[in-house]
């Protein structure tokens, strides 16, 4: 099975490593320049983006902020189709609910749609675990699940793998997991999509039990949705007998209507494309058409931890497009898998320390994986300010105070590694507040400028280590405004 | 407790900060956004329909509804498929003309049967201009979702103009949510390797539409 992501290092050691794989940065650049491009093309095509974007922030938040109301009204619509609602506090739970209703079908193995749910919670791992085999079905997460692999972006979880390396881990992977890849498989994409296809065909054909997520989930109608590219959504949506979907609380919306803002913005933001190949809505179950029983497992696991925060609960919005990947700088150079979670990039780095909580060296170290240059912020189509929630973040960890976890109130403590950064910040504090030993403190450092080290001593090493120290002027400013008047002499 | 009471009580602490006078629904979703992108004659949405559909490799034909028995024929002769699959409302005459084994949809059909077949003819509930689209939302000339979905040929149907909307939010308004719907964009297609696009996975491979009228 795919390795999981328990106990992983801080992300600047993973990043260490992975800055230093010249074939991983190769594929990363060429992949994440590709798609920014088209994105861009995509996004110009539409005069109106500003007033999309606006309004499906507007919608997230309005839900967010009244989730209980649209959550009921969800579950009735569902049940009134004919599906059955299930609640899920966290992951075990909701991997216990998923493996019983497999279970009572009488079946060992399901077909998969691609869902960021069941990776958050590693329901393949425990469906394994009680001895049933969970098939993905997306190309590149099987690709993942053949490699015995990580997923490393959230539209494309093999981002990380070139060409090449996909063709190897077909031609030595398939013939374990069902039909082998043809002989002489060549590395062309149509070929490689090909052997996919010829794979799982014989998988979704015999498949009784289904299992999805849903990018949203309508609260007035009870309709679910799923934006996929492949065909292999349809295949698991539709042919199997049973249906099983794990969506996060955070899915709902509150109209039929909402659909027309997300459905122009989430594929020109994700694939770059005017419309994905296929998006599939359902109501419950049809009468001969799909499957005859309808789950629905809605998942909390950390999501109202994460709204309990005025300032944080806004990364609840993300419609996993992973446009802020693309865009981003540091991801570009370290990759997926240094963020230790199934959500990478900068939406990674502000959703994985709310959902799992900071106490990890690897969550505590997130919201520091970003520049903050912004360009996160300025693709994501439901204006999500990551910097902003990575700043909140970073104030969290260094000096700890009240937050909710697992639903209780729970008070941090400051994180150890910043005492230098908190004793630095004291005593600009404590200089501030006093102007005399302010000015004094300046005039001495002009005065002995001369005499500065180029690098930081101690605990400052490893800041000064990457930047140079600024130069200190020789007067400093407050003096040269007080001689000058503020220049107006003309003196300098 | 119930996990559902657990969790509907988790969110309602969550929002202590929500006053009960939060601006409502109505108020709070501004659509500022527009309901059509540009101004353009029927016959230009038309148009732009043909060059989208074209655009992510579905295969355009324009015929008139007198010729369309006929093109279907000869678009199902080229093809070489010996089998064609049948929704049941599908009107009789549009494959009046075609030299292939008529196979009706069942209930009963399974996915196995349906791997079997060359080809499947449909027609739609609504067309996209703006993204090239077609949706089926499984009315009787439409059949289940699956017939659609495993012959590796697909041929539909949209009646021009009348079947064809300009926006995505004009579409919506037209559709029924309580039906099944399946959105298509060209034919099934994949990013997945290197961020570039290969047409041709699970869905059909050959997507053609006929606009008739």
């Amino acid at each position: 099975m795919s390795g999981t992501f328990v106990g992983m290092p801080a992300f600047p050691k993973a990043a260490h490593e992975a800055v230093h794989d010249q074939t991983l940065r190769g594929n990363l650049r060429h992949a994440t320049h590709t798609i920014r491009g088209k994105r861009a093309t995509a996004v110009a095509e539409v005069s109106d983006w500003a007033a999309l974007r606006d309004a499906g922030a507007r919608i997230k938040d309005h839900t967010l902020r009244h989730l209980d109301g649209y959550l009921v009204q969800l579950e009735e619509s569902v049940t009134a189709a004919g599906g059955t609602v299930h609640w899920a506090a966290d992951a075990d739970e909701a991997n216990r609910i998923v493996a019983e209703l497999v279970k009572e079908t009488g079946e060992s193995e399901v077909v998969k749609v691609k869902s960021m749910a069941t990776q958050e919670i590693g329901l393949n791992e425990a469906l394994e675990a009680e001895g049933i085999r969970a098939y993905e079905t997306d190309l590149a997460e099987l690709i993942v699940q053949l490699g015995k692999d990580r997923p490393s972006h959230i539209l494309v979880p093999a981002i990380h793998r070139n060409r090449g390396e996909i063709r190897d881990i077909f031609a030595r992977e398939m013939s374990e997991w069902g039909r082998p890849a043809p002989d002489g498989l060549t590395d062309t994409p149509a070929e490689l999509a090909e052997a996919a296809r010829l794979h799982l065909r014989e998988k979704f054909l015999r498949a009784k039990v289904g299992v999805s997520g849903a990018n949203f989930m309508v609260a007035e109608t009870g309709t679910l949705v799923v934006v996929e590219s492949e065909g292999n959504g349809r295949m698991c949506l539709t042919l199997p007998e049973t249906l099983i979907s794990v969506v996060g609380i955070e899915k709902v919306v509150p109209t039929w209507q909402d659909l027309e803002v997300f459905l122009q913005t989430l594929p020109r933001s994700s694939t770059a494309e005017r419309m994905n190949p296929y998006t599939s809505t359902w109501t419950g179950t049809t009468d001969e058409d799909g499957p005859r029983d309808f789950h629905l497992v809605l998942l909390d696991n950390g999501r109202t931890d994460t709204l309990a925060d005025e300032v944080g609960r806004q990364a609840l919005r993300c419609i996993r497009c992973s446009a802020c990947l693309n865009v981003c700088p540091v991801y570009e150079r370290a990759g997926g898998h240094a963020y230790g979670s199934v959500y990478p990039g900068p939406i990674g780095a502000i959703l994985s320390p709310q959902l799992r909580g900071t106490a990890s060296e690897i969550d505590a170290s997130l919201p520091y994986a970003s520049t903050l240059c912004g360009a996160c912020y300025e693709v994501c189509p439901v204006a999500i300010d990551i910097p902003e929630v990575l700043v909140h973040l970073r104030e969290r960890v260094v000096q700890g105070g009240q937050v909710i976890q697992g639903g209780n109130k729970v008070v941090l403590k400051p994180a150890k590694g910043h005492a230098a950064e908190r004793a630095a910040m004291r005593a600009a504090g404590w200089a501030f507040a006093r102007p005399a030993a302010l000015r004094t403190g300046q005039r001495l450092a002009s005065r002995t400028r001369r005499l500065h080290p180029r690098s930081l001593p101690g605990p400052g090493k490893a800041w000064s280590g990457t930047r140079d120290l600024p130069a200190v002027p020789a007067e400093p400013f407050r003096d040269w405004w007080q001689r000058t008047h503020g220049g107006k002499d003309g003196a300098k | 407790m119930s996990s559902r009471e657990r969790i509907l009580g988790r969110v309602r602490r969550a929002l202590a900060d929500v006053r009960p006078d939060d601006t409502p629904y109505e108020q709070a979703v501004l659509r500022e956004y527009l309901r059509e992108h540009g101004e353009r004659s029927v016959e230009e949405t038309v148009d732009l329909l043909a060059e989208n559909l074209a655009d992510y490799r579905a295969i355009v034909h324009r015929c008139s509804a007198g010729d369309l028995p006929a093109t279907i024929a000869g678009m199902l002769a080229a093809r070489g498929a010996k089998t064609v699959l049948v929704p049941p409302g599908l009107e009789t005459a549009w494959l009046a003309a075609a030299d292939v084994e008529r196979v009706p949809d069942r209930a009963e059909s399974s996915a196995r049967q349906l791997d079997q077949l060359d080809s499947v003819v449909t027609a739609c509930a609504v067309a996209v201009a703006e993204t090239g689209t077609i949706v089926l939302d499984g009315s009787p000339d439409q059949g289940r979702r699956r017939i659609t979905l495993v012959p590796d040929h697909h041929i539909c149907v949209v009646r021009v103009p009348d079947q064809v909307v300009s926006s995505v939010p004009q579409a919506l308004e037209l559709l029924d949510p309580a039906r099944p719907l399946t959105w298509i964009s060209g034919p099934s297609a994949t990013s997945d390797i290197e961020l570039d696009r290969v047409e041709g996975v699970h869905g059909p491979r050959t997507l053609e539409v006929i606009l008739v009228g």
